[in-house]
């Protein structure tokens, strides 16, 4: 059901022209991600795309929209081949799904690997009841510090390219 | 955006409430769902719902821009702190059960710590972003 709203939104967005309505959309979209993530029981994936994808990408979505142009222009070229290539990758991804184990089996390599000793050491070591948060801020703090650091250098990338500009800008007038 | 009335009460009404929750989400991280990465989004999002309402000067007097700049590299640093005071400690790099006196104290010690600086860079970065596509609009 949700997974059928998440296609039909899909196609919606690949066939609308106005950018507006786009973003909007793609917001709907990241909510239903978000539904389908509580109904996997992943609340903190779904609270990170509510947040995020639904939340604060939809409003830098909204004011690139508002900078640029509301309409985008119908393509130039036959898109053929496009298609063609979307259409073999997502086969090839549907493929590769067909012998993964099945949602919830226990015997899954995934439940098999770190899995077992990270929920029976979490209570002893760390003390705290979210497993993600011991996982994602003790075990692998270090990938955790790389993220920050990302999101740091993705921060100030933006900044040099919106803020710097427009300052020069500025100045450039004042002095004309 | 000065004649909107019910959007500004309505604003007001939410920015307090947005910011407290963010803090929630930040600071019961280690007992229900999210983190500092949730807690920095939402946090930043009453800033935005701010800023969309009042306009971009107001909300530079609560927020000043330059502030943000030292902010986002703050969190940074305050993650990074921790993993150096665990290595000072005698222990490895982020190994936090040297923080404190038991190891149990000292995980809760670092978790909190870290997660308070990944709340602090991603505020920081998400309203830094905010002002820039606003003021790059106001042109």
């Amino acid at each position: 059901m949700l997974l059928g709203l998440l296609v039909i939104t899909g196609l919606v967005i690949a066939r609308m022209r106005s950018l507006f309505a786009v973003a909007m959309l793609t917001s709907i979209y990241s909510l239903l991600s978000a539904a389908v993530f509580v109904v996997l029981d992943a609340v903190d994936v779904a609270l990170t795309e509510a947040a995020v994808g639904a939340g604060f990408s939809t409003i830098v979505m909204l004011a690139a929209v508002s900078l640029t142009t509301e309409r985008e222009e119908a393509p130039k070229h036959r898109p053929l081949l496009p298609l063609l290539v979307v259409v073999a990758t997502g086969a090839a991804l549907i493929y590769g799904t067909l012998d993964m184990p099945r949602y919830g089996d226990p015997n899954a390599p995934i439940h098999q690997h770190v899995m077992p000793a990270y929920m029976q050491e979490t209570p002893g070591d760390i003390g705290v009841p979210n497993v993600v948060t011991a996982v994602l801020a003790s075990y692998r703090g270090y990938d955790t510090l790389g993220e920050v650091t990302v999101i740091f250098t993705a921060g100030v990338g933006v900044l040099i390219l919106l803020v710097a500009r427009s300052r020069r800008d500025k100045k450039e007038n004042r002095s004309e | 955006m000065k004649s909107l009335v019910v959007l500004r009460v309505i604003a007001k009404l939410f920015f307090p409430l947005i910011l407290i929750f963010g803090l929630y989400v930040q600071f019961h991280g280690d007992y229900g769902p999210g983190g500092g990465f949730q807690a920095g989004v939402i946090f930043a999002t009453g800033f935005i719902l701010y800023t969309m309402v009042f306009g971009l000067e107001a909300a530079e007097k609560v927020i000043p821009p330059d502030l943000l700049r030292v902010l986002m590299a703050v969190g940074v640093l305050i993650y990074a702190g921790v993993g150096f005071e665990s290595l000072v400690l005698g222990g490895n790099f982020l190994e936090y059960r040297v923080l404190a006196d038991d190891p149990v104290g000292g995980q809760h010690l670092g978790i909190a710590l870290i997660e308070l600086g990944v709340g602090i860079t991603v505020a920081a970065v998400c309203i830094a972003v905010y002002y820039g596509f606003a003021e790059r609009g106001q042109e």
